[in-house]
């Protein structure tokens, strides 16, 4: 491997990170949105007035790319509307009015596996998708005949605040321990690494251990320098293959799963419960009480807040996930869904960043870039059309990290203009 | 809760740098420099960094008002330009032409080219050149009121005359040159602040600086002494570290820098030994900012994992 990628040293502000995990009581209603990862909306299989369950389907994924969507409580459905949701989608949700007791289904039994077609349907019904970011359903990354030299376990978890990865790590280490043992035995693969940054001793002394049990498990250390845990950058980290523009790790023979996915394949396999409660860290300079905690899938924001005393400040921004990808939600309706992993609420003092002012041309964008990107060319090249210049300039292989906005002097918003860019490109060749 | 929350494009959190902190360590790289150079040279020189810079301030603001543009003066990019035109200057200058040679530097060379960021040559070096070629009686260098060593000459007319320079005088300063071109040990505290604060980064200055010193070497059949004396004199260590680094007319990727540092040493070095003229730091770093567009689109970042790989 050349050299580390390059990446900002981003503030870490783990506040919660000694902290351990709080169940929190499951609030009156919850909202099950029917997309909870890429690929087709599930069709819901109750209406209005049915009981059901902790573990009860209430969606069934509509073809391969989609996924199953279980109740995270029991009692009564109320209703099915129409929700907006943060990625801008509307796709029905499942309402459903707890009745408290939390029963869980009757169907839910720890899965016998035998063979790899086995897993490859227990990781389908399971509900399981990507929980580290894009929530692509787990099971199609398993699912293939190619050789697969490694299995990256992504314990990175670069982005400020967020603790509850390596709060995984640390409290479900038999449960990872339990799917990469089902896994490896059942899917060809040479060798398992998990990938930690520096900064989280707990869990690397957690995995060590699990290392230590299992020869065909190692650690690899990576710097704590934003953002280790985005997908190629991991990839290039920890085995030193590099994946080119629009191509998947299994290109280069890898298959990537981040430690809370494996933790939750490993608690499905082991006592049959689908993913319906979430780990969420809440954090955020307005949270009177910032925590990890264990929310059922489809509790609303606000009611995780209170959860945690509410606030000390009066929000003005409420994020999913962390400060540098994180998306805003304009009320505090909103679900934790299945690939929550935070949830942030800043004061007026962070809700706003500083003015926009002219490029200097400092270069700091284009420095900072993992991947050479060079954002301030972009942005001029779009400004004046010039699309093909932007395409040179890299512009399809940017994942929005947002390391060149965070380090632009001018605050130029950078990232926005590359998603722009790569939309204008994405729809012009489709036209042709 | 019915407040309105705020929606915003990620990332959602930002470095404390702005352009005016960048600006602001600039400021601060130079005032060694300048102390030196007034105290060297006496309240003149005083008068013209308060006169240059003054007067770059109350251009841009002026600009700024007159064609109804956002006022810019907050980020300090005038005070910087005005500082370092001053600090290429004699002490001697008249003031009158101190201020033109700063309206000349914000209004013609950066705010009729769009304002900062848009210039494509170097305010101050730019304006300093001007001000050669526009005014022929001024002169290149003023003299220690401190001591008076080699009354009359420049170190570089002295080497160049086969004279020598001692290196102590060339190190501290006290020697005949621009206000703050002649102490370098006060040039070398700022720029390694500049480094220290990131807000440069080492391959200019230090390739600028050898090259010039290297092929001096051969120019002066390997004798050390005279071609560290020459590499000691004149604007050179201003220049490398303060003025061609400057962001706008300067690559930003490794290798284009080490091609305009190449480049910058190497036209140095050609002035300052066939030129009409004894000092070519100016020239050299202007003809650099010229090229700088090329140097750019020659040397981009390699994309990682981009196509055709
Ligand atoms: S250009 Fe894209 S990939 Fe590069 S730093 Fe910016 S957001 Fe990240
Ligand atoms: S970091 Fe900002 S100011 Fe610097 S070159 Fe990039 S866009 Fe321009």
């Amino acid at each position: 491997m050349a050299s580390f990628l390059h990446g900002v040293k981003v503030p870490h502000r783990k506040n919660t990170e000694n902290m351990t995990a709080v169940k929190m009581p499951v609030g009156k209603i919850v909202s099950i949105p029917t997309v909870m990862h890429i690929g087709a909306p599930a069709n819901v299989v109750v209406k209005a007035g049915d009981l059901v369950k902790v573990g009860t389907l209430i969606a069934e994924a509509n073809g391969y790319v989609s996924s199953n969507i279980y109740s995270s409580v029991s009692g009564k459905v109320l209703k099915i509307e129409d929700k907006l949701l943060s990625n801008g989608r509307v796709a029905p949700s499942v309402v459903i009015e707890s009745d408290g007791e939390m029963t869980v289904d009757e169907g839910i039994k720890p899965y016998e596996i035998t063979s790899k077609e086995d897993l490859i349907k227990a990781l389908r019904l399971s509900g399981i998708v990507g929980l580290g970011g894009a929530g692509f359903p787990t099971f199609v990354k398993f699912d293939t005949d190619k050789a697969v030299d490694e299995l990256i376990i992504n314990g990175a978890e670069c982005e400020p605040y967020i603790t509850s990865d390596s709060l995984t790590m640390v409290e479900k280490t038999d449960y990872i321990e339990y799917a990469i043992q089902v896994i490896t035995k059942f899917i060809d693969i040479k060798r398992v690494i998990i990938g930690i940054e520096k900064n989280k001793p707990k869990a690397i002394g957690k995995m060590r251990q699990l290392a230590d049990r299992n020869p065909i498990v190692s650690i690899k250390l990576l710097p704590s320098i934003y953002p280790q845990g985005a997908e190629k950058v991991l990839v290039y980290h920890t085995i030193g293959k590099v994946i080119g523009q629009g191509k998947l790790p299994l290109d280069v023979g890898a298959i990537v799963s981040n430690c809370t996915t494996m933790a939750s394949i490993g608690e499905f396999l082991k006592t049959g419960m689908p993913l319906v409660e979430k780990c969420v860290t809440v954090d955020g300079d307005a949270v009177a009480k910032p925590q990890n905690v264990i929310v059922p899938i489809g509790t609303s924001v606000s009611d995780v807040f209170e959860f945690c005393s509410g606030f000390k400040k009066e929000p003005k921004k409420v994020l999913y996930g962390g400060p540098m990808m994180g998306i805003s939600v304009p009320d505090m309706d909103v679900p934790v869904i299945k690939n929550t992993n935070a949830i942030l609420a800043f004061s007026e003092k962070m809700a706003f960043l500083p003015k926009t002012t002219a490029c200097i041309r400092c270069g700091r964008c284009l420095n900072t870039c993992p991947f050479g990107i060079n954002p301030a060319g972009i942005e001029k090249a779009f400004k004046r059309d010039d699309l093909d210049a932007a395409e040179k300039f890299g512009v399809a292989l940017c994942m929005e990290c947002g390391c060149c906005s965070f380090v632009c002097p001018a605050n130029r918003p950078l990232v926005q203009t590359n998603k722009m860019a790569k939309a204008t490109l994405l729809s012009q060749k489709k036209g042709k | 809760m019915s407040n309105k929350l705020n929606l915003s494009v990620s990332p959602h959190i930002h470095s404390k740098n702005s352009t005016s902190t960048i600006m602001r360590d600039v400021i601060i790289a130079l005032l060694p420099a300048a102390v030196a150079g007034v105290v060297i040279f006496g309240l003149r020189a005083l008068g013209v960094i308060a006169v240059c810079v003054a007067v770059a301030v109350i251009s841009e603001y002026i600009f700024n008002y007159i064609t109804k543009k956002e006022q810019t003066i907050g980020d300090l990019s005038a005070v910087v330009t005005g500082l370092l035109l001053a600090l290429n200057l004699p002490a001697n200058t008249p003031l009158w032409q101190a201020a033109i040679g700063s309206i000349f530097a914000i209004i013609v060379v950066k705010c009729l080219f769009g304002g900062i960021g848009c210039n494509i040559v170097n305010p101050a070096i730019t304006a300093r050149v001007f001000m050669l070629i526009a005014f022929t009686n001024l002169s290149s260098a003023a003299f220690p009121t401190l001591v008076d060593t080699v009354a009359g000459a420049t170190p570089l007319a002295i080497l160049k005359d086969g004279g020598l320079v001692s290196i102590e005088s060339l190190v501290f300063g006290t020697i005949g040159g621009a206000i703050g071109e002649t102490c370098k040990i006060a040039l070398v505290l700022g720029g390694i602040y500049l480094l220290v604060r990131r807000v440069i980064t080492w391959h200019i200055p230090i390739i600028y600086i050898t090259t010039t010193f290297i092929f001096t070497f051969i120019l002066q059949d390997f004798d050390i002494l005279q071609s560290l004396s020459f590499t000691l004199s004149g604007g050179l260590i201003l220049g490398a570290f303060f003025m061609a680094t400057d962001y706008v007319t300067s690559p930003a990727t490794k290798w284009g820098k080490v091609i305009f540092a190449v480049g910058a040493g190497l036209l140095t070095v050609v002035i300052r030994t066939w030129g009409s003229y004894p000092e070519g730091v100016s020239f050299a770093i202007l003809l650099m900012n010229i090229l700088n567009p090329y140097i750019c689109s020659w040397t981009p970042r390699k994309l990682f994992g981009g196509k055709g790989k």
